[in-house]
């Protein structure tokens, strides 16, 4: 009976490690601190009604932005945790780690910096700018995108479990190779957490591709033309048709692996049958234009930069858009340059090694036509231009380190290295995380109403880069001598230790970035008023979603534009905007929960497959069916705002921008200093204990 | 906002990055001093083929990189917004030659190291055997948790975490494993890895040239005792490696049945062991072990 209600689920399984019990208590301290402060100030009803069972992309993307940045945070902590490990455990120290407990580290922090920040990111951006720039008031299937969300998070709360409840996490590395992720070498629940975190959660994914393709195809503003579109959104399209391509195959693979460790079957199993290459294989089919799917939005991004801060038009649209497509196309057929190292006979390794050579060329075109764009433009080096500087060094650096692994002979020598952890890193962190910072820096101004503080930005700016350099640096070197990844341990002759603390060092740096990232959060809502952005237009913008107000409005255009040119917003302002404007009836979409209580069977049902609690998998699966099918029976989706009511909003709006810079702000000067931050801080804080403030609270 | 400024400090982020550069460079060389870095210092015929193919690339890419990224950061000085003395476009001018030029010249380096990539592959491609003349020396290669069993059958020894083998003669591994994840069998010194699985056979050939003891590890995670996974292969001259045999001859151990079961049984760090003797069907009866599963060991039989 026990083992029917609770499956595997015992004592056993609470955390009992003294750094777990820490995590456990800070995540679960957290959570309640929040909840205290959201009652205390009588948030709840609002949260709910205006953010949780919101169906607008832009509220969602700030949600994703949310949960991503805390994502983050977690993932970075992982990473400080490893590399500590590695700076440490040289000769007869073993670190501070047991071998398990590391490999369990580093499988969550991969887990978490790919499906929890970096497709947060991309989904928050996108979610956000796209129906902007297409000039649309809302999604193909709005519902689709807050089922997706929750689904995200349903993941994220999965992959954190282990946290709240105990058990363990996968110890697997972050695709859990089979067979060691097989129950014969991996019996606990990890690898059963790593399933249903990334099957939730995938299938979220695969929603909100369809849901952003069909927005992308059918919503766009009247004139404008699949070749008139703005780079960014090429570059989210071609992404989100790769997503929906790979992520299917994801879904497929996870469930076989599901069969095979919960009921007993042989796909991926070394024995009776079984063959685990077709895991591999399977898995990288889906990871490796994962990677890409992550990239091509950022690539949107710079695209946009660049031409924005040369103040001049994309030089080479078309090969611009054709590098797009061709790095997604080629994408689909690269993913066994992941395993040369199986064995595969030497014909088809060369294929392989082809076609990543072929892929390399899309990339290199785009490259190239940034560089046209530039020249002869005038070009402004605000935070989001710096960061797309370095990214190009670091992504040249990482590209070439990509195209050496291409050559199968000197893929055998390198595979598993540090070498290609420092490669993916570099692409990864300089190509899409540099991409996602130059685009909210780029955006902040529309989703806020204000700019950054561009002096903080810039530290933070240098902070990532000499902190990158400083960590992968080290890397490239380890792996050039024979150092193998995911070491929790290694011989003190081997003479890595010095490099493993310089990348600690280097990991640290990065660290203060990161701080000083949300330092410059701070310190910008802090002086919102006199940062706030004059004609919503801060950087000269030449797309649509700059025509908007910033914030926009729920509806993002009171007046669907009609384009005419790439540029539409540019071309707008040359000819000059229109003085009259026809306020009409606005169709909106109506707020949903179904999204939620879906995903929170979803989570429920994954939960009890993790412990083998089958009757409340049952539940969890039939909770979703109903939900589902209520849903599609609710037929009161939409409300109307009237053309009247559209104008009052409007005339409000309007009369609250002009006096949006009167407000009175603290700080010295524009951008305040770093040091100005800290005295603030400071100050507030003494304040704070001296007149007990906190008694009011 | 701070044009000024901006307008006076143009040249100094400039100098910041090449001093940065230079002390990140200077750094790593440092830390290098003394250090035996194995994939630019190798010791076989394979390995140092490899290296020549890893630096005739980069040479290749550096070739369409620096020019490149020379013309990106020089162009966008120069046409920074401060700089009155360039005239600006706020078009691009369409250019047919420019177009067609941003195309062919990633395509022509990729050609090339297309044309240079695809012989190599198959000359050295790990199951290709080594063209010397001699007669190679086989040694059968056993991923176990979280040790390296070698066989070697025409001399009828075996070893844990230890190999010796002849200086230039050329060696024929045939790499499998048994109740053991995926593994990695890498020298990084001698050749590249390639992957040790169950129910499957890998042929990786090598011939080391320079004498000495070389590190090897599995790359590929496979557990708890995966980082200490380590055995040494040392390279020695044929007299040497002949009497190494007649010494691991006489040890006392033997690799039986019961021995081998015991050798499944999970175990970390372990230390080196040899056996007088191998029961020859030993790997033959652990293949068939796997025998119903879908791999292919065609390659090796």
């Amino acid at each position: 009976m026990r083992e029917f209600l609770l499956g595997r689920l015992n004592a056993h399984a609470l955390p009992h490690e003294w750094f777990t019990i820490g995590g456990s208590l800070a995540f679960i301290g957290l959570t309640v601190f929040a909840i205290i402060v959201i009652t205390r100030m009588k948030r709840w009803k609002w949260l709910w009604n205006e953010w949780f069972t919101s169906v607008d992309p832009k509220k969602i993307g700030i949600m994703y932005f949310i949960v991503g940045g805390f994502m983050l945070l977690r993932g970075g902590l992982d990473a400080i945790m490893i590399w500590l490990q590695q700076a440490l455990a040289s000769g007869s120290s073993h670190g501070y780690l047991t071998a398990n407990h590391f490999q369990q580290i580093f499988t969550a922090h991969g887990n978490i910096m790919v499906f929890f920040v970096a497709m947060a990111f991309v989904f928050g951006l996108i979610n956000y700018i796209v129906p902007l720039q297409i000039g649309a008031r809302d999604l193909a299937s709005p519902f689709l995108n807050t089922l997706g969300f929750w689904l995200f998070v349903a993941g994220v709360i999965m992959v954190n479990m282990f946290f709240l409840l105990g058990g363990e996490y996968a110890a697997t590395g972050w695709l859990a190779v089979a067979p060691l992720s097989g129950t014969q070498f991996s019996p606990g629940v990890g690898v059963d957490y790593w399933i249903w975190s990334l099957q939730i959660s995938g299938i979220g994914t695969t929603l909100g591709a369809i849901n952003f393709i069909m927005t992308i195809l059918k919503m766009r503003a009247p004139g404008m033309t699949l070749r008139k579109m703005p780079l960014f959104t090429w570059g989210s399209l071609c992404s989100m048709i790769m997503a929906v391509t790979v992520f299917p195959l994801l879904t497929a693979t996870l469930f076989l692996m599901f069969i095979d460790r919960s009921f007993g079957a042989h796909f991926f199993t070394t024995n009776l049958g079984g063959n685990a290459m077709m895991y591999t294989n399977l898995i990288w089919m889906w990871g490796h234009p994962e990677v890409y799917i992550l990239m091509l939005p950022s690539f949107g991004v710079f695209s946009e930069i660049v031409s924005t801060f040369s103040r001049k038009a994309a030089a080479s649209y078309m090969t611009n858009v054709l590098g797009m497509i061709g790095v997604s196309a080629f994408a689909l057929s690269v993913w066994l340059h992941h395993f040369f190292t199986m064995g595969s006979s030497a014909d088809v390794n060369a294929f392989f090694g082809l076609m990543t050579m072929i892929i390399a060329i899309p990339t290199s075109v785009l490259f190239l036509s940034w560089i046209a764009t530039m020249y002869k433009g005038r070009i402004r080096f605000d935070t989001p231009m710096l960061w797309f500087l370095g990214f190009v060094a670091l992504f040249a650096v990482g590209g070439m380190a990509g195209v050496i692994l291409a050559v199968p002979p000197v893929d055998f020598q390198l595979h598993n290295s540090l070498f290609l952890v420092a490669h993916f890193h570099t692409m990864v962190v300089g190509g899409v995380l540099f991409g996602i910072f130059a685009g909210l820096s780029y955006w902040f101004p529309k989703i806020a109403g204000f700019r950054l503080n561009e002096r903080i930005g810039k530290y933070a700016f240098w902070c990532w880069v000499i902190g990158f350099l400083m960590a992968f640096t080290p890397l490239y070197v380890l792996g050039l001598m024979g150092a193998t990844r995911r070491l929790d341990h290694y011989e003190g002759s081997t003479g890595y230790q010095p490099f493993f603390i310089m990348a600690l060092f280097g990991g640290i740096v990065i660290m203060i970035g990161v701080a000083l990232q949300i330092v410059q959060i701070v310190a910008s809502i802090m002086q919102r008023h006199r940062l706030a952005v004059d004609n919503a237009d801060p950087w000269d913008g030449r797309t649509l979603e700059w025509a908007t107000p910033s914030t926009p409005p729920s509806y993002n255009f009171t007046v669907i534009p009609t384009v005419t040119s790439r540029d539409a917003y540019f071309e707008m302002k040359q000819q000059g905007l229109p003085s009259k404007t026809v306020y009409e009836n606005i169709h909106m979409p109506r707020n949903t929960a179904s999204g939620i209580y879906i995903s929170a069977f979803a989570f429920v049902a994954g939960f009890g497959f993790v412990w083998h609690m089958f009757w409340l998998a049952g539940i969890g699966i039939l909770g979703m069916i109903i939900f589902t099918i209520t849903r599609t029976f609710n037929e009161d989706t939409e409300y109307t705002i009237p053309a009247a009511e559209v104008e009052k909003m409007e005339k409000e709006r309007a009369k609250k921008a002009l006096t949006a810079r009167e407000g009175k702000d603290i700080g010295g000067d524009e951008d305040m200093t770093l040091r100005q931050f800290i005295v603030i801080v400071v100050t507030w804080a003494l304040s704070v204990i001296k007149e007990k403030k906190w008694r009011t609270w | 906002m701070t044009k000024q400024k901006q307008q006076q400090g143009s040249k100094r982020p400039i100098l910041f990055v090449f001093l940065g550069i230079f002390t990140l460079v200077l750094i790593i060389t440092l830390l290098l001093r003394g250090n035996d870095v194995a994939l630019l210092n190798p010791k076989g015929t394979i390995a140092r083929d490899q290296r020549g193919l890893m630096f005739t690339s980069v040479l290749l890419l550096l070739e369409i990189a620096i020019p490149t990224l020379t013309a990106f950061y020089f162009i966008a000085w120069k046409y920074r917004e401060s700089n009155h003395t360039v005239t600006h476009q706020t078009k691009p001018r369409h250019s047919k030659a420019l177009v067609f030029g941003i195309w062919a010249a990633p395509t022509t380096i990729m050609l090339i190291l297309a044309t240079v990539m695809w012989p190599a592959t198959h000359r050295l491609a790990p199951q290709r055997a080594l063209e010397t003349g001699t007669k190679p020396l086989k040694i059968q290669v056993i991923a176990m948790r979280w040790k390296w069993l070698f066989i070697y059958p025409d001399q009828n020894i075996a070893t844990i975490n230890f190999i010796q083998i002849p200086i230039d003669t050329p060696i024929q591994f045939t790499i499998t494993a048994d109740e053991t994840p995926m593994s990695s069998f890498w020298i990084p010194h001698l050749a590249g890895q390639l992957y040790a699985m169950t129910g499957h056979v890998n042929q990786l050939n090598l011939m080391a040239d320079v004498a000495g003891d070389y590190t090897g590890s599995s790359a590929e995670i496979n557990g708890s005792g995966f980082a200490g996974m380590r055995f040494t292969t040392r390279v020695s001259t044929a007299q040497d490696y002949n009497s190494w045999v007649d010494s691991v001859k006489d040890s006392k151990d033997i690799l039986d049945t019961t021995e081998y079961q015991k050798l499944l049984v999970p175990s970390e760090y372990n230390k080196v062991g040899y056996y007088a003797q191998a029961g020859p069907d030993i790997y033959a009866t652990m293949l068939t072990k796997y025998s119903g599963s879908h791999n292919h060991h065609t390659e090796a039989e």
